[in-house]
């Protein structure tokens, strides 16, 4: 699974993510002032990370059950703005109790 | 110039903490898909990006085009460009262009939002003004790292050797994190919660209509990303003061 073309991958990955990082912070100076483009960076991390959640949280535990469980504990908390160490432990609490009441089932 | 560096150090203790939780998921996912110990931490140690190695791994997996690994990273890590370009507003005169090469590089959600806030209380730099210097961000992003490295060898090196029913649980918890970034500016901002709820709706779309279904998970998550948050864009644009108060709900959250 591991050969030479990781080498490549990881080139790749890690040469994009510092050059979008790396090009503003050390050759603009200027603010961006365009509100269409702002906003539209503005929304990305929300966008990105609901696509990357949505559907694929529901295959991510051994059953369909449990990882409804875990989004449930998840979102109640999150809601409550509990912290993102708290949230992500207790959906992995609410997994294993869910995966472990189905055992006896 | 020795207080601004251990008060740096100070803020980023935290972010450490955080780090090692999210980067022991990376690692445990990392293993339980095939990737060696080793180039795990390799990939943790020169990306520094959590969803963007999230989204990584599958296509390493797979041996996806490099094409497809490209514009995912881009996709996914490009609102850093926004964070570094709003970073240069609050660097003070100490920065150097090898500073400014070598901090960018550690230009993080986190980083930023904490250097912002030190720029803006005045606890980043002693020149006047809203600024952060060079030692305070040094001191900021060092400890982070080191958490972040870490954290991706333990769970890495102990992932592959935990139970079943604890990898089912674990799977879900760097989902439980995305979850608990979204949701509360979710609830603050309408605008946002339609960005989120668009982009999950367009996300299952992709995944389980037929033709649609065919596009892999790295594209389908650039086209979902870019047409929710161009619709967006377009119909709730932000302004300025807007958005600078915005980030600083962000950091509350964060």
């Amino acid at each position: 699974m591991i050969d030479s073309s990781f080498f490549v991958y990881l080139a790749l990955m890690a040469g994009v993510t510092y050059i979008i990082r790396m090009v503003p912070l050390t050759f603009f100076n200027k603010k961006i002032k365009n509100k269409y483009v702002q906003s539209f960076l503005f929304y990305i991390p929300y966008a990105v990370l609901s696509c990357m959640t949505f559907p694929a949280v529901f295959s991510a535990t051994s059953n369909l059950y449990s990882a409804v469980a875990g989004v449930i504990v998840a979102v109640i908390l999150a809601f409550y703005e509990k912290s993102l160490i708290v949230v992500a432990i207790s959906s992995c609490a609410g997994v294993l109790i869910v995966d472990f009441i189905l055992k006896f089932i | 110039m020795q207080t601004r560096f251990l008060q740096g150090l100070k803020d980023g203790i935290g972010i450490a903490l955080g780090y090692i939780s999210v980067s022991f998921t990376f690692g445990i996912a990392a293993v339980s898909s095939g990737v060696p110990v080793w180039a795990a931490v390799l990939i943790s140690m020169t990306n520094v990006t959590s969803a963007g190695q999230f989204a990584g791994l599958p296509l390493i997996v797979a041996s996806a085009p490099y094409i497809e690994m490209i514009l995912t990273q881009l996709v996914i890590n490009i609102r850093y460009s926004l964070m570094s370009l709003s970073l240069t507003q609050k660097l003070d005169s100490s920065f150097t262009l090898i500073d400014r090469l070598l901090i960018s590089f550690m230009n993080t959600d986190e980083i930023f939002a904490v250097a912002s806030s030190a720029a803006d209380t005045g606890r980043g730099s002693s020149s006047y003004g809203k600024y952060v210097s060079r030692s305070y961000m040094y001191g900021l992003i060092l400890l982070p790292f080191l958490g972040w490295v870490f954290g991706t060898f333990l769970g890495a090196a102990a992932g592959s050797l935990l139970p079943n029913f604890l990898q089912s649980a674990f799977g879900i918890m760097i989902y439980g994190m995305f979850i608990a970034i979204i949701i509360p500016p979710s609830k603050k901002m309408k605008t946002i919660r339609m960005v989120v709820i668009v982009s999950a709706i367009l996300s299952c779309i992709f995944t389980f209509v037929p033709i649609l279904n065919n596009i892999s998970s790295g594209f389908s998550i650039i086209i979902c990303t870019l047409i929710s948050a161009a619709i967006a864009a377009v119909l709730f644009p932000i302004e300025q003061n807007d958005t600078q108060l915005k980030q600083n709900e962000e950091e509350k959250t964060i």
